[in-house]
Formats: C-alpha cells, structure tokens, sequence
C-alpha cells in the first residue's frame, strides 16, 4: 500500500494528493508552499537521517550546523521540531555544529541562525512526519488520513492500537531524502511555535550542570597556558627557561616563533608557570610615539579602498545649503565573560578539538592547513562557550590548542585564555567614521542625502592571518586581512523613502585587530543616521517621530514607529530627563525595530542615567517570543554600554585596555529599565532578532541626552564629555 | 603541597594540595563543581562566587588554605537534598533570567547572600547588591524582575 501511494505521487508529481492525507481543507494555503525554494543547506544535504533521529526513549533528536550563542537557537529549534511532529519541546534534543555528527552550516552569526537552520529543520521534521505516518500506514494497514500524531506515537483518530515512532523504524534510521513538495503544519494549528517556551538549558544552568566548554574534563587531561607578548608587533628575542621547576613542575615548554605555551598536570602550577615565564620572557618592543590625532583624523589620514555604495542619480548640489555632521564610534570589545578556552588531543594521527567557536567545519580547514594535518583527520566539536556576540578568541584558542596538542600528544589539553589575553588579544569591533549631509526640501523633506563612512574590516574568519598564531609563529608579521567587506556600510544608506542618497565606503587598514560584532557595521551607521534624523528634524522643525514616518512609505516601518509612539507620548515629563528615539530595518531587508530611551541627565555634575528603554519590533514570524523578548532586552543594556562607556584604549600596537578595570562595562548601578513589544506576523517571512536592538540604541540615547540638556552627542562612548 | 580540609555543600573534603590554590580552582578541578565558574581571576566580574559562611564572596583569588573551617556553599548546594531549588533558583527559572547564562552562578549566588543579610530590599539596594557581577548578554532587567520575585514579602 505504501509503495502503491509512495509512487503514486511520484508519478503525480503534486501536492494535492499529498494534502488528502490530512490538512484536505487548507489546500490553498498548502498550494504557495509548493513554490518555496528549500534552504540552500538541504539542497546540498538532502538526507533526512542526517538532520533527525528518533531515539530508543521516545525522544527526537535533531542536528544543526549552526552552535547556540546562548540566545537560544536550540530552544527554538527544539520548538519547530515538536510543533510539526506533534511532540513535547523538551522530547527534543539538539545536537551542535560537530564534524563527525552534523551538517556543515558555516559559521554561527549575522542573525542568519533562525532564519536558515531553523526552517531548515522545520522542513527536516515535517519529513519525519510524512515518512513515520507513511510507515504507520502500511503497518496498520489503514490509510494515513485515519491516523493522528501525538507525544511520539502514531494511532487510529478513533482509538485503539498505537505505535511510537521508535516502533515504527523498528531501530533503523529514517530514509527519505527532504524534498520539495513537502506539507508543512499550517501556522494556525501552531501549539508551541510562537508561543513563549521555557528554555530547557535554563533548567541545567540553575543548578550548576555541566555544560560549557570550560566544564570539559578528559580522564588525564592536561592544562596549557600561553604566554602572550606585549604587543601587536613584539618578537619573542629570548626566554630564560632556567629556575621555572623550582616555580612549578611543568610538563613541557612548547615555543614556534613568538608564540609559547607551558603544560602542568595541575591547573594552578601552570598558571604560575605562565607568569614566571611571562615574566622571564624579552620580546623586542615598537617605538610608541604619541600621536597628536584624534582618533577620527587617524582614521581619515591612513590608506583607504573606497567603493561606491549607492549613487545618487541627480548630482549633489554642491553650492547648496547643506546640513552636515561627522561622527565616531572607538573600537569595542566582546568582552566575553569568560576567556576563551579549547581542548585538544593528538592521538594516533587523529586530531580532537573541543571549541566554542561559532564553525566547526571552517574552524577545521584553517586548522588543517596550520598544521598539516588533512581535514578526515581532524574532528571538531562546538560546545558552548559564553555569549560571545560576535568573532572573539574562540579560534585563536582552539588553534592554538591544536597545535599544542600536536607537540605534546597523547593526551586531552585544555587551553584557557585569562581575562588580559581575551581583552587584548580578541579582535575588536572596529573603530567607525561616518561623514553625513543633507539638503532640505522646502517641506522638510530630505532631497539630497551623502554618506561617506571609513571602516576597518567586519570579517576576517578563514583569511590568511586571520589568527593570532600566525602572525606569533611567522617572521614577518603576516599582513592582515583586506579590510573590504559589505559590513562596514551596513545601513548606511537610508531606509527612509529619498531618492537621491549617494554612499561611500573607505576601507583602512587600522592599528588594531578586528572582526564581526554584533551588527557589524550598523551600530555605528545607524548611530550617525538616526542621530542626523533628529539633527534634520530640528532644522525642518517637525517632530521626530514625524519626521521619520513622513519618509518612510513601509507599512510594516510606520508600525513600529507609530506604536513606540502610542507608549511614550503620554508618559509624564521627568526634570532634567527626555526621551529620544530611533528605528531601523536592519540591514535595510531584515526585521523592523524603533527604540525609545529616557535619559536624565544631572544638572551640575552631568551624570547620565539611562533610565527606561521601549522597543517595538517586528520580526515577522515569531518562534520563541520570549526569546525575542529576551534579545531585546539584552540588546538594549548591551547597546547601552557600548555607548556610555566602552572604547578600548591603545597606543601603536600596544592595547592598554586589558582588564574590567581599564575597559569598564555597564553594571548593576546603571542597568536601565526595558520594555518590550512584539508584533507577530505569522505569516511573513521569519528575521534574526539577536542584532537588531544594537543599531537603535545609540541614536535614541543621543537624542535623549540632546533633548535633556541641549548637548549632541558626536563621538562614542558619551562617556564623561558632557563635563567638559 | 598540604593537607587542607574544605566543607563543601555539607561534605567534608580532605586535599593534598599547594594551600596557595585559588579556591575555585579546586572547587572546579579536585571537587568537580561546574557552579563557580572562571572569569577574570582578579575579582572584577563575579563568576566565581560562592557562599562562604552564608555570604556571597569572589572563589577566584581566595587562597584554599583560607577557606578552612568555614561552610562553602555553591550553586550546586543550595537545592535541598530532596532536589527542591532554593526559591532564588525557581525565580530565576520562573523569570528566564538568563541568556547564555556563564554570569548565572554569581547572580543567583550574591542574591542569596544578599536575602540571607536583608529581605528588605528596594530597587536600589538589590542594584548596589549585585554590583560586583558582570553579565554581557544583558540579562540585569531580568536579574533584577527574579530577585524581587524571590523576596518572601513580595510573594503572593
């Protein structure tokens, strides 16, 4: 009978006959999904053994490419899986990225994660459904529009024998392969999905479990510590290794050029072992000259790579009276909470890594190339690390676990980074300049708009140099990566409705290290183009909410506006405090947010309190809307730091910002109120939630600041310039 | 090295060990705690706490010689034996007050230590409380909504 069916909707080639099987009233809906295009990475791994397996206890277990940042990819994943196969959320346990268990999906990050893996795995599931309701069919020898799905069980709608879904695969894999036409539950059947679900890890979390990569432990494991230069540019000239066994009993000293590490058994006696020879290490120091630049004249005065982003097709006026306005965002930091970390072994030729980067398989080829192994002899496993937000030392350690345990193989090495190596050594968010004008229309609209922006690089991963080993263990310095790259004018040109926008992008290559940070380049862009707004609404006289939705011709857009709008306006007028606001599509394509942030400002010592932040968002379909809700909030405090205190502090190639000292980050003291509202729409086209409160933040807490006590703010962190 | 005996989440635990170890270290690698975590190592960022003698203190350069003769707690410890959570646990768990949840030992450990010396407290003296421990991922509004939720007058 199966294979009767089986054929005959091959033979069909059609949904509709598909659809008899049980959603018979909802063909329309069913129909349109016929034309979606399956995500790229089912294309290429079409195999549904290797996105899902049904396990012996009743529980599913599925496979993503992609790693959990702590923001909760696996919750929802965990909720997409049991809304189309009719489970419970917490029957479902995800697997992440691991070269010998998942698929490849790249690397983790540009809130590409729920937009990809997550409907990747929602066309995975409805697969399973079809092939165990197939399976219960012939089984039951009954057809599949009488069975019912329920907590792992196939069985008649009207009673009786019942069979789980470990039963029915009688032990072996599931065999289809995931292909389209393929029905998917209709969005108004949802039970979970969109709904608020506690987050399963959450539960391990609260009671000490284990479950980071710092909580690995191997039978015989070993500890590494590295010893790190001062500098950039430091070259290791000598090391005197004589009296360290007095200090400690170390196992091995490993040198490679300017880079060192030491392994003890003991965790402790490494660490002292660090710091003697950190101690007894002589590296050749740079010349720090002081430069008498700001930072912004800096960046203006290195080599650029300009491209044109967008031209304008009337000329700029140029004899015009234009409006204009310059600002700067510094370099910021990760600043992951815990160090970096990995664990590797060498052990008869193959090579282990346990890391929390955001790529298991790219992670694998630089490795393969730094150490001349090839990739089958290499297996990499993603366990979770803290938040990380972004590219930050997670490779660098895991490489340079690698090609410690290359050194000293046989057994497990666990390398930790300190709080000093993950400040200095991690690579930054770069340091941004954005130059902005406008010209006026006589009805205060914007006719003309001119951004030129100069930014370092937003990406570095998998580029020649790309690792801090590379440049320790080469003589020259490994040059570092070509700085082009569409993050660095990532919403610099305007979502509003004008016509004649001309951008460009200058790419420098900038004394620091950097890479991608949560929203790459639209923090800083949308910190000059929402500040600019309000700078051009003042000048048209019109208020700022107006003011934008008078240029905005996207419903969705004025939505979010209007109702941020609706919250805050009747809101009682606070002495020496004001509201400033801001909004963003991210990237100009993806989800729709507007913030709001109050401010007060102290009168006479010019201390800024953030007070309250609002955010509307519209993400289109929501998964986890607690998640959601919860990036949000995060976002915004984390956004708030970045742009009251966070500028990491250098000299040439010296970092001086080495601790939570000397690059402070926001606590308890000053962590502001948030409030969050989601608009759902089932309907529309799911969008990564976890950047987009990022780019808003700065703009509102500007205009606050600017509405509060008449100071614009230009350069980031606001810092302590209102007291000058 | 030394003998050195610890009390650890009601157990007694005799080590031979360097009595310079910083506690945390010895909680994570001898006594295979996960609770007490490494951040900083230079008492700025609040991952390692631990209650010692029912106060929220840094595990992270306390020697472990020092921490003889008085009853550590970790996170690992505050359930009852029967596995009940401690009610700063449930409300972290009731509220989500987490993201990736690295800061989560040294959130839910300070705010017990700061119930333990006052259950009255105000917006303010929960912030000036919770001070010391860092979260990146921004989960403070949370932090903050589950200690008030965990404080006994504000039960319903």
């Amino acid at each position: 009978m199966t294979t009767n069916r089986r054929s005959f909707i091959k033979a069909a080639g059609s949904l509709t006959v598909m659809f008899s099987l049980e959603y018979t009233g909802l063909l329309a809906s069913a129909l349109t999904m016929n034309n979606l295009e399956l995500p790229e990475v089912l294309r290429r791994n079409p195999s549904l053994s290797a996105w899902l397996q049904v396990l012996t206890n009743g529980s599913v277990r599925v496979f993503t490419g992609k790693v959990e940042l702590g923001q909760g990819l696996c919750g929802a994943i965990a909720q997409v899986t049991a809304e189309e196969l009719d489970l419970k959320a917490d029957k479902v346990e995800v697997v992440i990225a691991d070269t010998r268990r998942t698929p490849n999906e790249g690397f983790t990050g540009g809130s590409f994660s729920t937009e990809n893996s997550v409907l990747s795995i929602r066309y995975a599931a409805a697969a399973a459904r079809r092939e165990l309701l197939d399976l219960a069919a012939a089984v039951l020898m009954a057809p599949a529009e009488e069975l019912q799905m329920a907590d792992g069980k196939v069985s008649f709608k009207s009673g009786g024998r019942s069979l789980s879904f470990f039963e029915l695969l009688e032990g072996k894999k599931l065999k289809s392969e995931i292909r389209l036409p393929l029905q998917l539950k209709p969005k108004e059947q949802y039970r979970i999905s969109g709904k608020s679900v506690h987050r399963e890890d959450f539960k391990q979390m609260v009671v000490g479990a284990e479950m980071y990569i710092q909580d690995l432990r191997f039978p015989g494991m070993v500890h590494a510590r590295t010893i790190s230069p001062p500098s950039y540019d430091a070259r290791l000239i000598s090391l005197d290794e004589a009296g360290l066994n007095k200090v400690a009993p170390v196992l091995t000293v490993i040198k490679d050029g300017s880079f060192i590490a030491v392994i003890c058994e003991d965790e402790y006696q490494t660490v002292k072992a660090q710091q003697h020879l950190s101690a007894q290490a002589k590296w050749s120091v740079s010349q720090k000259t002081t430069s008498a630049k700001s930072m912004p004249e800096l960046l203006k005065s290195l080599t650029v790579i300009t491209s044109k982003v967008k031209t304008a097709s009337i000329v700029f006026p140029e004899e015009a009276k234009t409006i204009k306005a310059a600002y700067y965002k510094p370099y910021v930091m990760h600043g992951a909470i815990a160090p970096s970390c990995a664990v590797a072994r060498y052990k008869d030729g193959l090579l282990e890594i346990w890391t929390h980067s955001q790529g298991a398989y790219p992670l694998r080829d630089t490795i393969s190339s730094l150490v001349k192994i090839p990739t089958p002899q290499i297996h990499v496993t993603c366990i979770r690390g803290s938040g990380c937000y972004g590219h930050n030392g997670s490779d660098d350690a895991a490489a340079e676990a690698a090609l410690i345990a290359v050194a000293f193989p046989g057994r497990h090495i666990r390398l930790q980074w300190s709080r000093e190596q993950e400040h200095s050594w991690e690579p930054y968010g770069t340091a941004m300049y954005m130059e902005l004008e406008a010209i006026l229309a006589m009805d205060g609209r914007i006719a003309h708009f001119r951004n030129s922006v100069w930014s370092d690089a937003h990406y570095i991963r998998g580029n020649p140099g790309y690792l801090n080993l590379e440049g320790l263990r080469a003589n020259p310095v490994v040059q570092k990566a070509n700085p082009a790259g569409s993050g660095g004018y990532r919403n610099a040109d305007l979502y509003y409705a004008v016509s004649n926008q001309t951008v460009t992008a200058n790419f420098f290559n900038g004394p620091l290290r950097t890479s991608n940070l949560r929203s790459l380049g639209s923090y800083a862009n949308l910190f000059a183009v929402e500040s600019f707004m309000d700078e051009l609404a003042a000048q048209a006289g019109i208020d700022p909410f107006d003011f934008r939705i008078m240029h905005l011709e996207d419903k969705r857009a004025i939505e979010v506006l209007e109702r941020l709008k609706r919250t805050v306006i009747t809101l009682p007028k606070e002495k020496n405090a004001a509201i400033g606001i801001a909004f963003s599509r991210y990237k100009n394509s993806a989800a729709y947010i507007a913030v709001a942030a109050q401010v007060k400002v102290h009168p006479s010592t010019f201390k800024i309190t953030p007070v309250k932040l609002w955010a509307v968002v519209d993400v289109g379909e929501v998964i986890s809307l607690d998640s959601v809700i919860n990036q949000i909030e995060g976002g915004m405090i984390q956004a708030t730091s970045w742009t009251l205190f966070e500028e990491v502090r250098f000299e040439q190639k010296t970092v001086n910002s080495r601790n939570w000292a000397s690059y402070p980050i926001i606590r308890f003291n000053d962590i502001p109120e948030v409030e969050v509202e989601v608009i759902s729409r089932p309907n529309e086209k799911l969008q990564g939630v976890g950047e987009i409160a990022m780019c808003v933040t700065p703009g509102a807490i500007a205009n606050a600041i600017n509405r509060a006590c008449g100071k614009r703010i230009r350069n980031l962190p606001v810092g302590e310039q209102l007291k000058l | 090295m030394s003998n050195v005996v610890l009390n650890v989440n009601g157990q007694t635990h005799r080590l031979d060990i360097d009595p310079a170890t910083p506690l945390l270290y010895v909680l994570r690698n001898q006594l295979y705690l996960n609770g007490p975590k490494f951040g900083c190592g230079m008492q700025q960022c609040g991952a390692c706490m631990v209650l010692i003698d029912g106060k929220a203190q840094y595990s992270c350069t306390m020697p472990v010689s020092l921490a003889e003769k008085k009853l550590i707690t970790t996170l690992e410890g505050l359930a009852s034996t029967q596995g009940k959570l401690h009610p700063v646990q449930q409300s972290f768990l009731d509220e989500q007050a987490a993201q990736c949840g690295y800061c989560l030992n040294g959130m839910v450990i300070s705010a017990v230590g700061l119930l333990n010396t006052s259950v009255h407290l105000d917006d303010a003296a929960i912030k000036k409380g919770m001070q010391r421990v860092l979260c990146r991922c921004g989960s403070q509004a949370r932090v903050m909504r589950a200690i008030k939720r965990a404080i006994p007058t504000n039960k319903k």
